[in-house]
């Protein structure tokens, strides 16, 4: 009797130990050292810019002098608020102390993860679509799918490239201090002191870019841009690192650059991107007549196919003239033997009692609501530039080589799949079983394989003692759409090939862009 | 006599696959001992399906999955270790599979469950003998199986403990009911990707898994030669988030589900008392869980190890 009082006791003491166990999970990236970049480029206001033709193509007035009477009352103003801050204000300057441009690539993935899901279909089979135009109702705007988030990722990143390339230009123009510079006696409050002019403020003109375009790309959630906006544009002016005028004056550059790259995106041709059933039944039948049979939808009810016309928005990188020198090889026939073989592959491949098959599978999978394939890459571009301490206009002018490419490799591979139309293997043979979702559009070439080998190119050419990792892990992204039985092999080895050209566009201009 | 309580198990593994936390807290839940030195040794199927599902609240079907289906076959012992004091031992192999689109059914040995009950008070009462019972147990994952993959996973890989208080009664007339409360701690737990999204981008492959609780009941009659009980349980998850919209679930939702049931048995005398046991339940209520129809069959055996 004692003894099972004993063991109950025993039993109760496991139980509290085990429920006091801190199971909060914060994440890696929560807390960062505050960025204190080994060269701040200073020459980068003379690097080529992507949208914009010269760096002075918006206006900056000129800043009032250190010594005159308005200066220093924003000087005073500043050393109030940094002996006042709260301690809310302290968070948000350790925030976004790690680097802006940093933080709102974060934010970019976080915003594709809440928007990457497709719209539920109605009842009467249909399919509704969102409607920028009316964000707010369901299905909400944006889907932002691979090729939507690709495009997003990149006239993000575009933006703040060219709007930095020009605040750089003023700030060597103007040339004037921060004001710890100015001041001896401030000490900022967790940023780190540098000699980079203060005026325009680098974290203000990312802010303004990332205002004019995100509100456009994310329309359903301008009030928590907005307050991101606020947080990212002021925050060193609250730590003593900025004067309001430093800010403003970012501000209003960063938002008039990314106006003009706002024009670029509206004249694209994403607004056609989504297709049409008669233009799906077109790509059907083309294929039909030459004896092949046609992707279609395995969803139930069927849904179009995703961004059938992204193949033919307007890339960064490349000639749209070129296309057809781009495109991949043509798929053997479906009724090949080639073709058989390649579906008793998958048939193979795909086993769920493999769990190491199943763990690579899980970990490149990036599907329904996550930050979708360019946005694992974004990842590992953001660890390489914190990790290397890149200044904000490198760390821009880095994601936007990377995501041009990625968006030229959603163009490419979109073409390609809709241009060839080949059936996922599922289709061909209805006993395949999927390790993951299927993706609703047709299967050569694989999306993952493109745009993996387009970030490893491109990473690889910009972080060279990593590339043969970043190779590794694109040929195991690649792979693991055979694995997930949801791609051919010879899906992934195309895609790879292809990605690998579009990445090597991206590496042809960051040779020529000033910044190496 | 005291697999009836096993059974109730059963009933609740279903869902998006099956629940750890559901079965370990629905072990044990009867209220009544198996006498010291003997053993109670049984197998059971249970075969649960659901074609609607609620989505966050939101009670819908997916012609992209069509019916999902989970079986499973366990085998558990219990063990007279005292006339107060019941150890009890369980695992289940489970499989799953999709009636409609392509995702591929999932299958492995789950978690073993133990458990220990004991008899803290007893009493006449109320024409009947009343007893209050508490239960401490838990339950780990006994292979690699992958939890993020539902409704296709056949479990959430959590480590649990958990603790029970049970009020049970039986009249002299054998009518009889219980009353349980569970609670249910649930460990985070690590899964195959480095980031995902619950309400935020969280980067890193471990999942918080908030802890679970149960209300459970069951009444009617019980005699040695046969019984039949209504039971209603409630499960709760103590936190999590909802399924989006057209998203995919994920083990930390908040998945809460309410179920009814009728649950029978018979003891054969010509097979040596073997018993014969059938249980069949609707859930009713839920959150983030399969609406689904359950059913087991199972038989057990006592075996005495009393040197007569």
């Amino acid at each position: 009797m004692k003894k099972h009082i004993l063991s109950l006791l025993a039993f109760s003491v496991l139980f509290f130990a085990f429920s006091a166990c801190d199971k909060d999970v914060t994440g890696e990236y929560a807390e960062l050292q505050a960025l204190s970049p080994a060269s701040q480029d200073l020459n980068a206001g003379v690097w080529k810019t992507v949208v914009l033709t010269t760096p002075d193509e918006v206006a900056v007035p000129a800043p009032s002098d250190v010594n005159s009477a308005e200066y220093q009352a924003e000087l005073a103003a500043g050393k109030q608020a940094l002996a006042g801050l709260s301690d809310k204000q302290k968070e948000i300057i350790r925030y976004w102390s790690a680097g802006s441009v940093l933080r709102w690539n974060e934010i970019m993935r976080y915003l594709v993860a809440k928007y990457n899901l497709a719209p539920a279909p109605n009842a009467d089979g249909t399919y509704p679509v969102p409607d920028a135009s009316n964000p707010f109702s369901y299905p909400e705007f944006p889907f932002a799918n691979p090729p939507y988030s690709a495009r997003a990722y990149a006239y993000a990143s575009v933006a703040q490239f060219d709007a930095l390339v020009a605040g750089w230009h003023f700030k060597s123009l103007y040339n004037r201090p921060a004001p710890y510079n100015v001041d001896a006696t401030i000490e900022p409050y967790h940023v780190a002191k540098t000699s980079l002019p203060s005026y325009p403020l680098e974290d203000a003109v990312v802010a303004g870019a990332a205002f004019t375009m995100l509100r456009a790309l994310f329309p359903a959630d301008t009030a928590f841009i907005n307050e991101k906006v606020n947080e990212a544009a002021w925050y060193k002016q609250w730590a003593g690192a900025a004067v309001a005028s430093d800010v403003t004056a970012g501000l209003n550059l960063g938002k008039s650059v990314a106006a003009k790259v706002l024009n670029r995106a509206k004249s694209d041709g994403m607004k056609n991107a989504i297709g049409s059933k008669s233009i799906q039944d077109s790509l059907q039948q083309r294929v039909e007549a030459l004896g092949e049979t046609s992707w279609i939808s395995l969803e139930s009810p069927r849904r179009p196919g995703m961004l059938m016309m992204f193949g033919a928005v307007k890339p960064w990188l490349f000639d749209p003239a070129n296309i057809e020198s781009i495109r991949p090889v043509p798929p053997p026939s479906v009724n090949s033997d080639a073709f058989k073989a390649e579906l008793e592959e998958v048939k193979r491949e795909a086993d769920p009692s493999d769990r190491e098959k199943m763990r690579i599978v899980h970990f490149w999978a990036d599907g329904t609501g996550t930050y979708t394939p360019p946005g694992h890459w974004n990842v590992f571009a953001f660890e390489e530039i914190y990790n290397a301490g890149q200044s904000e206009v490198r760390a821009a002018r880095n994601f936007a080589l990377l995501n041009m490419a990625m968006m030229d490799a959603a163009i490419a591979c979109w073409e390609t799949k809709y241009y060839y139309m080949v059936p996922r293997p599922s289709q061909m043979d209805p006993s395949i079983k999927t390790l993951t979702g299927l993706p609703n559009f047709p299967a050569y070439t694989s999306g993952h394989s493109t745009f993996s080998a387009t970030g490893a190119t491109v990473l690889g050419h910009l972080f060279p003692s990593k590339a043969a990792t970043f190779n590794a892990w694109a040929d195991e992204a690649s792979l693991s759409r055979l694995y997930g039985g949801i791609h051919y092999r010879m899906d992934c080895e195309a895609g790879l090939l292809c990605g690998q050209v579009i990445g090597g566009f991206a590496v042809d201009r960051a040779r020529t862009d000033g910044a190496e | 006599m005291n697999f009836r309580t096993t059974l109730s198990l059963l009933l609740l593994l279903g869902g998006f696959g099956s629940f750890p936390v559901f079965s370990g807290a629905q072990s044990l839940t009867d209220g009544i001992f198996m006498n010291k030195k003997f053993l109670c040794a049984g197998a059971f199927y249970t075969h649960e399906a659901w074609d609607e599902y609620w989505e966050g609240t939101l009670l819908r079907t997916n012609g992209t999955i069509g019916t999902v289906t989970t079986q499973n076959v366990m085998l558990g012992l219990n063990y007279g270790i005292t006339n107060k004091l019941n150890a009890v031992v369980m695992a289940p192999y489970v499989w799953t599979e999709a009636s409609a689109g392509t995702l591929a059914g999932q299958s492995g040995i789950q978690d073993l469950t133990l458990g220990l009950k004991y008899n803290v008070v007893a009493f006449n009462g109320l024409g009947g003998r009343m007893s209050v019972q508490a239960v401490a147990g838990g339950s780990l994952p006994l292979t690699d199986y992958v939890a993020d993959f539902l409704p296709m996973s056949i479990g959430l890989q959590s480590k649990t403990l958990f603790g029970r208080g049970i009020l049970h009664y039986a009249a002299e007339n054998n009518l009889t009911f219980l009353l349980s409360g569970t609670y249910t701690l649930r460990s985070n737990i690590e899964i195959d990707r480095e980031s995902y999204y619950t309400t935020e981008q969280i980067y890193s492959n471990e999942v918080e898994m908030p802890d679970a609780a149960q209300l459970y009941f069951r009444g009617g009659y019980y005699s040695f030669r046969w019984g039949a009980e209504l039971t209603a349980s409630h499960n709760m998850t103590l936190g999590g988030f909802d399924i989006r919209r057209q998203d995919m679930p994920f083990p930390s939702n908040n998945m809460d589900v309410t179920r009814v049931g009728v649950e029978a048995f018979y003891r054969l005398p010509f097979l040596g008392d073997l018993q014969v046991l059938g249980q069949i339940n609707q859930t009713v209520a839920g959150r983030n869980m399969g609406k689904s129809l359950g059913w087991t069959l199972g038989l057990t055996k006592f075996i005495n190890f009393n040197k007569d």
